[in-house]
């Protein structure tokens, strides 16, 4: 019987391996082969070249003001949340999946037409002799469009973190004379972690490689990492590049699933 | 619980309705026999079979689709692309995928060089005796013999620019490098069209091969950089529309259009010269259905189809028959249709080689990458 | 005072993710393109209905978000079952090949699915674009899944099955209630995400096959068509106004 039920996972286990683990493979192989075919090291290392290093450092630090922005915005967000009845925030929590139902390129395109010269905010602006600014084109846009985009993927496995806190705990530590900061610190806090890391896995990993919000918002001005390797294989029309780049990213992306896996050994905080 | 079976019927609801908006279109999905219903159904609308036909965006009169599919009993299964460097990867990696292609000049050159086209039978295409003498002519720069091209559009480049935002008359590229005009600049975002700004300005041909010459543009491109607002390709116009800049580096083509949108945009082909560019269509060498992709090019050289082309897209056309219908006034524009003097100071871009396009496209990244910086530290200095 | 405070706090973010939203629904009933109001008019939805470009990927897009949905739910759901009895060890290296694709970058997930179609000749078409929505997929069913699934008391069904209920039948009628709500949950996220997908879809899609996605990207470069504004309205005030709906049934129930 148990036998039986355990090949009940086999199916998914072979799915997974067709179309997760051997198609990682091919970029690991294209990414070490050249356009002949012998193996070399050059695609990889070609990471160092000041191109692409300068597109992966800005990438890398835009993302990381986009997490922290999410996670700042987020942290408090999920508190509220919590603190009302199950009934309403899952009403709210629906709120925050409602946008997706809106194209996620007409919204971030959305955007565009808000910020642009000429567009609302500008016109808005100008119209109550305000200074104008031209957001589009500059670091600050992408980075406003990536936390729009990715807000949600911080606030859920937040809010879920928070969710499962027993409140008997809470009231415990109040009955024993903690007040709200240190309730905070040492049980909210440290009770969330999971969801914490797996808000910023779940943001990090699509802002560090986005290459359609940089597209769209960035005048194309302004090249991230993704926008290189994007523009290897649809473009420049060079795999071998594009994957040998992809590989050096994925080492990021591993680190960061390590991460996960280290501190949300059960997957808690990553379940919607 | 009860949430959740409320939602999921929600969304099953939206589908079935939305889908339902839907009925005609087949879908692949559908139930065995119900496929086989659906492909006895397209047989009857569709009974000369199906042309993969892959162009620019917004290059075509939609309405001639349909008028194509319901005139030769032909599918036409249509996709776009927005530069020659996006098309050419998808067709090599596999020149079946579509039969008729509508790339420029250089990649046409270079589809020939690697036997991803096949040479047209003009005998089905008795349409061709429509065009423009001496635009064959030209055409035989990149496709000697005229043997696989069918031409169906031209210009130049030049600068689109807004006579209320500019002071001083617009002649030269170098107007493209004026401090004064810093943020209101939409620079092409195709390497060789950059490219060609920055040789053309420099004296030299926007065929060049020389690296030194090429460096020096990249470094003259990199200067550039900050004076520009965006890199676009065909968001030009729509941004010079809307009065977002006052210059942008534009085809010829989009002129007119932005002309009738907005009457202060000017077109001007600077003193340096400049591209003259040809887009035509190919049938690719594995096309699966070559005879109807005759049928389709043929469609395109009738008078009445490039006429309705030349209303919509407002690009040139090499089609004689069709000019006799267009209006004198665009006829005589040389923005529009370029006169000869203009196109003998221009150059069609050749095919440089794979290598070659390797050094243009890893210069271009150079151009484009932001530096190396740390939020604001720079670990490898300022650059020159 | 603090519940002002969050008031505030909940409409300035409410304001953030709806401010582009409210943009977009206000243009589909502009007069003509661009970023500029020239007065109310319907013209883009009347061309929405007319063109054929956008109805067809419109329902490609459903039913590609439908039959990922549905398929990788049912996957999910019996791998699942699999899982749980599977020993620690295996179970989690498992459950980590399963988090790949959801941490893994869409660009990266895209471009080697992408790799692996060319290698072995799959040709480009809707089963190389339903094979890679359903690879994306099934990791949020799994995640909606398993929680219920732990939850689920083994006794009852072991109970079940000692008074001569058959396993299959035991299943159905003991776990598979139990599991209901997390699997729902599964599918609407699978079925959300699918729909909102467009990296990947980009890199595995055919010719001719668009979804809304990549018709919108194709058009991004021209400008888009407000057409597009006025489906994504249609669509999004559907979804709203069944969400109020029911959202108001059961609060009617509740009284």
């Amino acid at each position: 019987m148990e036998k039986s039920r355990k090949l009940l996972a086999a199916p998914y286990l072979i799915w997974m391996i067709a179309f997760t683990v051997i198609p990682l493979l091919m970029i690991v192989y294209y990414g070490l082969i050249d356009r002949n075919g012998s193996f070399t090291w050059e695609n990889v290392m070609a990471m160092v070249r000041p191109e692409h290093l300068g597109a992966l450092f800005l990438s890398l630090q835009l993302s990381v003001v986009c997490t922290i922005v999410c996670l700042l915005l987020s942290y408090p967000l999920a508190m509220i949340l919590r603190g009302k009845g199950v009934n309403q925030s899952s009403f709210i929590v629906f709120i925050f999946i409602l946008p997706m139902w809106m194209n996620f390129l007409l919204r971030t395109y959305a955007w565009l037409n808000l910020l642009d010269d000429g567009g609302i905010i500008h016109t808005i602006c100008e119209r109550f002799g305000l200074p104008t600014v031209s957001l589009i084109g500059t670091n600050a846009a992408i980075i406003l469009g990536m936390v729009y985009n990715f807000l949600p993927f911080m606030v859920l496995p937040l809010y879920n973190a928070l969710m499962k806190i027993d409140e008997n705990i809470i009231n415990a530590a109040k009955d024993l004379g903690a007040n709200n900061i240190q309730v905070f610190f040492r049980i909210i806090l440290p009770l969330s972690f999971p969801g914490i890391v797996s808000g910023i896995t779940m943001v990090f990993v699509p802002s560090l490689t986005t290459f359609v919000v940089s597209d769209l918002l960035g005048a194309r001005k302004i090249m991230l990492i993704g926008n290189i390797i994007e523009q290897e294989f649809s473009t420049a029309d060079n795999w071998y590049l594009g994957s040998g780049l992809s590989l050096v990213l994925m080492i990021f992306i591993l680190i960061s699933m390590a991460m996960l896996n280290h501190y949300d050994k059960n997957g808690e905080g990553t379940s919607f | 619980m009860k949430r959740c079976i409320a939602v999921g019927t929600i969304l099953l609801g939206i589908t079935v309705v939305l889908a339902g908006c839907n009925g005609g279109s087949g879908s692949p999905f559908a139930a065995e026999e119900q496929n086989q219903t659906e492909e006895q159904a397209q047989q009857v609308n569709y009974p000369n079979g199906v042309v993969k036909v892959f162009n620019w965006g917004e290059y075509i009169d939609e309405s001639l689709i349909q008028q194509f599919e319901d005139e030769y009993g032909i599918q036409v299964i249509y996709d776009t692309f927005t530069t020659n460097e996006e098309m050419y990867p998808k067709i090599a990696a596999n020149p079946s995928l579509y039969d008729v292609i509508c790339p420029s000049d250089y990649m046409i050159e270079k589809m020939i060089e690697n036997n991803l086209v096949q040479e047209i039978d003009w005998d089905q295409i008795p349409n061709i005796k429509n065009m423009d003498e001496t635009c064959m002519r030209r055409v035989e720069d990149f496709d000697p013999g005229n043997k696989y091209t069918v031409p169906y559009t031209w210009g130049t480049v030049g600068i689109l620019y807004n006579t209320k935002m500019v002071t001083t008359p617009i002649d030269s590229w170098s107007v493209l490098w004026d401090e004064t005009y810093e943020n209101n600049i939409i620079m092409q975002d195709s390497v060789r069209d950059a490219f060609m700004v920055a040789l053309k300005l420099l004296g030299y041909s926007c065929n060049s091969t020389n690296e030194n010459e090429l460096h020096e543009a990249m470094e003259l491109l990199k200067e550039q950089k900050p004076l520009v607002k965006a890199y676009a390709i065909d968001e030009v116009r729509d941004k010079m529309i809307n009065n977002a800049a006052a210059l942008g580096v534009i085809y010829s083509g989009e002129y007119l259009y932005c002309h009738e949108e907005n009457e202060d945009l000017a077109y001007a082909v600077p003193k340096e010269g400049s591209n003259l560019w040809f887009d035509g269509w190919v049938i690719t060498s594995e096309a699966k259905s070559v005879e109807n992709a005759h049928k389709w090019l043929d469609f395109l050289c009738t008078a009445d189809a490039a006429y309705a082309n030349f209303e919509y897209i407002t690009y040139a056309t090499p089609n004689d028959a069709a000019k006799e219908m267009i209006d004198p006034e665009y006829l005589n524009d040389p923005g529009v249709f370029a006169t000869e003097e203009r196109m003998d100071k221009c150059e069609i871009y050749k095919y440089l080689g794979s290598e070659m396009e390797d050094t243009y496209y890893e210069l271009w990244k150079q151009v484009k990458a932001p530096e190396v910086s740390i939020f604001g530290w720079k670990p490898f200095g300022e650059k020159e | 005072m603090k519940k002002i405070a969050s008031q505030i706090y909940m409409t300035l973010i409410f304001i953030f993710l709806y401010a582009p939203i409210v943009t977009l629904i206000v243009f589909s009933f502009n007069q003509g393109k661009g970023g500029q109001w020239r007065g109310f008019s319907l013209e883009w939805y009347q061309e929405l209905f007319a063109s054929e470009l956008i109805m067809n990927a419109l329902w490609n897009t459903l039913i590609i978000a439908i039959i990922s949905a549905l398929v990788s739910t049912i996957i999910g759901t019996i791998s699942c079952i699999g899982l749980n009895s599977l020993g620690g060890k295996a179970k989690s290296i498992y459950l980590s090949l399963n988090n790949i694709p959801m941490l893994n970058s869409e660009l990266v997930t895209g471009l080697s699915l992408m790799l692996v179609f060319i290698a072995f000749g799959i040709g480009f078409g809707y089963p190389t674009i339903l094979i890679a929505h359903i690879t994306f997929c099934i990791p949020y069913v799994i995640l909606s899944v398993m929680p219920r699934l732990k939850q689920t008391d083994r006794s009852t069904y072991e109970a079940a099955v000692d008074l001569g209920a058959a396993p299959v039948y035991a299943f159905f009628k003991v776990v598979f209630p139990e599991l209901m709500p997390g699997i729902l949950s599964g599918f609407l996220l699978a079925f959300t995400m699918s729909l909102d997908d467009f990296i990947i879809t980009y890199f595995t899609r055919g010719p001719g096959i668009n979804t809304l996605s990549t018709l919108i990207y194709s058009e991004v470069r021209k400008g888009i068509k407000p057409s597009m504004n006025a489906l994504s309205t249609i669509m999004f005030v559907s979804v709203l106004i069944l969400l109020i709906l029911s959202n108001r049934k059961k609060k009617e129930g509740i009284e």
